[in-house]
C-alpha cells in the first residue's frame, strides 16, 4: 500500500470518528499519527497508518493492561514499519480486516468492544501473524523499562546497595 | 603466573569447559601439580561485568548457539530453539545459578533397589553410595561456603521467603528454613556478604554466591599449572590406533582450528553438548561416537520434574528483592509411594523480574487472564519445584546432521517426554504449593510450567557394568581409559536436589583419582 492511498483512503475526519467509536484509537492523517492527548506522536514510511492503527489495537487487546498508557504499546510496535515485516503486515491486517467485516463491522479497529476483538483474534490466534506480533509484544511492551514502575517491579537495585538495607523483608502482614 | 602450553605438549590434561564439573576439577588438578588446559567456549565475564538486567544478562552470558528440540514437553512447543537454559562462559552456569546446594539422599543412589521396575523408566543404581561421596560432599560445602553447614549461619529471609515459610508452617510442613546456599550471609573466603541485590541468575555482583569464574579458576591459574583459553570451541575429540585418546581439535578465538595434545582428556561441556562432542567424534575405529559401546552416549536424558507455582495476594510481596532462591520445604523430598509416584520432590522459594514473569508464567498466553496476573506483579510470590524424574532411554541428545552451528558441526537436537510419574509428581507439587499459598491468603494460584532446562543430566550416566551407561564410578569411560566425563552428564538418575554440589563433589574426587592414576602411571 502507497501513501498516497493512506492519504485518500483514511482521511482525518473519517480516523477521528472511528477514534471515537473505538476508544483508545489514536488519531491518524498522512503517515503521521500522534495520541489525541499529544502523549505520542509517530510517522510512519512504509506501512500505512491504517495498518499501523491495527497493530496497535491488536497490542492493546493481546495485553491489555489499562493502566499502561498508549505510548509504550506504540514504542512496542512500530519496529513494524519497515520492509522486512511490510507484507507480513499487509496480509495479516487485511486478513484480520476480512474476518471483521464477516462478522458485520467496517474493520478490525473500528469494532468497539474488546471483547468482540479478542473473539476475532482467538480465530488467528495459530497464524504465523499473530505469533510473530505476540511474541514480539512480550520483549517489546514487558522488557521496556518505563513499564517496569507501572507493575510496581524496581529492577536494579546494585546502584543502590541492594535491597539489604531496602526493604528485602519488610513485608508486615503476615 | 599464568601458565602457558605448548599445543604439542602431550603431558597435559585437557578440560572440556569450565563450569560446575569443569572449573572445579581444572583449580584441583592444578592444585595436586597436574599440569592443565581447559578449553571454553565462552568469554571470560566477571562481577564489574554483570548486569542486572534479565534479557540483557542474558544476551550476555547464555549459550545461544542453534539447538533444536523434539517430544511432547511444552518447552519444544514454547521454546523449540533453546530447550535449555545455560551459560556459554568461563565459569560455565555457575554464573546463572542461584546457589542452593544440597546432598543427594541415600536411597537416591539406589533408585532400582528402592523404587523396583517402573515400567518405561531406565532406572539404575549409581556405582556409588552416599558414603562413597560424604567425604567429597564435606569439602564441596567447605569450598562453596554452603549456608548451614560448617557452622556457617543461613541467609536472612526475603519476603518472598516470608510468605513461603508462613504458607508451609499452617500447612504443617517441618523442614523449612531459608536453604543451604552457596551464598555468603557474612564475609568468608575473600568474598562478601549477599547485600539481597536480588540478580542471582544473573551473575553475583558482589561475588557473595560461588562461581568457579571468580575462584576456582583463578585459584588454579595462580597455581602456574593450569592455562584457561577462552572463546576455545572443541569440535572433536581425536585418538590413536591402540584406542586412546591423543588430545582435541577446537577452534579458537579466531576461528582457526586448533589441535591441543592431551595425555587425558576430561569433557565437561553439560549434559546437552558432551554427549554431541562424543558423538560428533565419531570414527572409523569408533562409528557410534567415543565411549559409545554401549550405545548409551546421549540417552538417558533427565532434566528434573520441575514447575513454578506463583500466588497472587491482596497485599505487596515484592518477591523481586533480595536472594532469587534462598528458601526450602524439604518435607515432599521423600520416597513415599503411598502419594502415587516414586521418588520426591522440593519446594524452592524462586523470584523473576518482569520480563522474565512476562516470558514464562504461561508461555504463549495472552489477554486478560495473564495480564491481571501481570497486573498483581507486585503482590506476587513464587517457588519452584525440583523433583526426580525418571530417566527413559527415548529421552535423549543426538546429532541434528540437517542443522549446523556456525563452525558447520551438526548441532544437539534434544527429545523429552514427560514419564507418568513425572506428571503425576508434578500434580501433587502444584497441589501443596497451590496450598502453601492457600493458607495464607492468596486470592489466585498459578501452576506455571517447567522453564527451558537450568538442569541437565544423565547422557554419559555412570554406571557398574559397561553396557548400562558409559562411564565407571570414577567418571571414566568403560571404553577408552583416559577419557573422563567430569559434569552433569555423569549423573545415574537424577534425585530429587539441585546438581551442582554433587557435580562439584564428583569433580574433586575425580581429580584424586586422576592424580594418583598418573603417579601410578595408569594413565
Ligand atoms: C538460572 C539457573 C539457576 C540454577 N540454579 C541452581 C541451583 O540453585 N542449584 C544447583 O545445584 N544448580 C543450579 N543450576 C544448575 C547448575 O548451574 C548446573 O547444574 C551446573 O552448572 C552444571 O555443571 P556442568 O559442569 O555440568 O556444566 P556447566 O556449568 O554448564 O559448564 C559447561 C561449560 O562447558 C562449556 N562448553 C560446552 N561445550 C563446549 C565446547 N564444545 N568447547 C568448549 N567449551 C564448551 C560451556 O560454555 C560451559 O561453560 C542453575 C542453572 C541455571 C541456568
Ligand atoms: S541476592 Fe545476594 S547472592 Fe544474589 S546476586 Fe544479590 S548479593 Fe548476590
Amino acid at each position: 500500500m502507497t501513501k498516497e492511498t493512506n492519504s485518500t483512503t483514511l482521511t482525518r475526519r473519517a480516523l477521528l470518528s472511528r477514534a471515537a467509536s473505538a476508544g483508545s484509537l489514536a488519531v491518524i492523517g498522512g503517515g503521521f499519527m500522534a495520541a489525541p492527548n499529544a502523549s505520542w506522536a509517530l510517522t510512519v514510511n512504509v506501512i500505512s497508518s491504517h495498518q499501523m492503527a491495527t497493530v496497535f489495537q491488536m497490542a492493546r487487546d493481546i495485553y491489555p493492561h489499562d493502566q499502561i498508557g498508549d505510548e509504550y504499546y506504540v514504542i512496542a510496535v512500530k519496529g513494524y514499519d519497515n520492509d522486512g515485516a511490510k507484507d507480513m503486515i499487509a496480509e495479516g491486517v487485511a486478513a484480520l480486516d476480512a474476518s471483521a467485516q464477516a462478522a458485520g463491522f467496517a474493520d478490525y479497529v473500528s469494532v468497539g468492544w474488546e471483547s468482540d476483538r479478542v473473539k476475532l483474534l482467538t480465530a488467528m490466534e495459530d497464524t504465523g501473524f499473530f505469533q510473530t506480533i505476540r511474541g514480539g509484544l512480550v520483549t517489546g511492551l514487558y522488557n521496556q523499562k518505563a513499564v517496569w514502575p507501572i507493575f510496581g517491579y524496581e529492577g536494579e537495585s546494585f546502584s543502590q546497595g541492594g535491597y539489604l538495607d531496602r526493604g528485602f523483608d519488610d513485608i508486615n502482614w503476615l | 603466573m599464568v601458565a602457558k602450553f605448548d599445543l604439542n605438549d602431550d603431558n597435559v590434561v585437557v578440560v572440556i569447559g569450565t563450569g560446575a564439573g569443569g572449573g572445579v576439577l581444572s583449580n584441583e588438578l592444578a592444585q595436586k601439580g597436574v599440569k592443565v588446559v581447559a578449553l571454553e567456549a565462552g568469554g571470560r565475564y566477571l562481577p564489574e561485568d554483570y548486569v542486572n538486567d534479565e534479557w540483557e544478562s542474558f544476551g550476555q552470558l547464555a549459550w545461544t548457539d542453534p539447538r533444536t528440540t523434539s517430544g511432547d514437553w511444552r518447552v519444544s512447543r514454547d521454546f523449540s530453539g533453546l530447550p535449555a537454559w545455560i551459560v556459554k562462559a568461563v565459569g560455565g552456569a555457575t554464573t546463572h545459578w542461584a546457589g542452593a546446594s544440597l546432598r543427594i539422599q541415600e536411597h537416591e543412589f539406589k533408585t532400582q533397589t528402592h523404587y523396583g521396575n517402573v515400567e518405561g523408566a531406565s532406572l539404575l543404581d549409581w556405582p556409588i553410595t552416599l558414603a562413597d561421596l560424604e567425604p567429597y560432599y564435606d569439602k564441596a560445602e567447605k569450598k562453596l561456603g554452603v549456608t548451614r553447614t560448617n557452622g556457617i549461619p543461613g541467609l536472612p529471609g526475603n519476603n518472598n521467603y516470608k510468605v513461603f515459610e508462613a504458607g508451609a508452617k499452617k500447612l504443617g510442613y517441618k523442614e523449612v528454613h531459608t536453604g543451604r546456599m552457596a551464598i555468603n550471609p557474612v564475609d568468608h573466603d575473600d568474598r562478601m556478604a549477599c547485600q539481597q541485590t536480588g540478580f542471582c541468575f544473573q551473575g553475583c555482583k558482589w561475588g557473595a554466591k560461588w562461581s568457579a569464574a571468580y575462584t576456582d579458576i583463578p585459584r588454579g591459574e595462580a597455581t602456574g599449572n593450569l592455562e584457561v583459553r577462552e572463546h576455545a570451541h572443541v569440535a572433536r575429540i581425536l585418538h590413536n590406533d591402540q584406542g586412546k585418546v591423543t588430545g582435541v581439535e577446537y577452534f579458537d578465538k579466531d576461528g582457526a582450528l586448533q589441535m591441543q595434545k592431551a595425555r587425558v582428556v576430561c569433557v565437561a561441556g553439560n549434559s546437552l553438548e558432551s554427549p554431541r562432542m562424543l558423538l560428533n567424534s565419531a570414527s572409523s575405529m569408533f562409528p557410534d561416537g567415543l565411549a559409545n559401546s554401549s550405545g548409551m552416549v546421549g540417552k538417558n536424558y533427565m532434566r528434573h520434574m520441575t514447575g513454578s507455582v506463583y500466588a497472587s495476594f491482596d497485599k505487596p510481596v515484592r518477591m523481586w528483592r533480595g536472594t532469587t532462591m534462598a528458601g526450602i520445604i524439604q518435607d515432599e523430598a521423600r520416597h513415599d509411594p503411598s502419594r502415587g509416584f516414586v521418588g520426591g520432590y522440593e519446594l524452592e522459594t524462586l523470584g523473576l523480574g518482569v520480563p522474565f514473569m512476562a516470558a514464562f508464567l504461561d508461555p504463549g498466553a495472552w489477554g486478560r487472564s495473564f495480564t491481571s496476573a501481570m497486573d498483581s506483579y507486585e503482590n506476587m510470590a513464587g517457588m519452584w519445584i525440583v523433583g526426580e524424574d525418571m530417566p527413559q532411554e527415548s529421552n535423549r541428545v543426538t546429532l541434528n546432521d540437517a542443522v549446523k552451528d556456525k563452525w558447520g558441526l551438526p548441532v544437539a537436537n534434544v527429545h523429552f517426554t514427560d514419564h507418568p510419574n513425572d506428571i503425576a509428581m508434578r500434580d501433587h507439587a502444584y497441589r501443596q504449593g497451590k496450598a502453601v499459598y492457600e493458607a495464607v491468603g492468596a486470592t489466585r494460584t498459578f501452576p506455571t510450567p517447567p522453564y527451558p532446562s537450568t538442569h541437565n543430566l544423565g547422557t554419559n550416566r555412570m554406571s557398574a557394568k559397561a553396557q548400562d551407561g558409559v562411564v565407571n564410578k570414577w567418571g571414566q569411560s568403560h571404553d577408552i581409559d583416559n577419557l573422563f566425563i567430569s559434569d552433569g552428564s555423569q549423573f545415574t538418575t537424577g534425585a530429587a536436589e539441585n546438581p551442582t554440589l554433587t557435580i562439584v563433589s564428583l569433580a574433586i574426587r575425580q581429580a584424586d583419582r586422576i592424580a594418583s592414576e598418573m603417579t601410578r602411571k595408569a594413565l
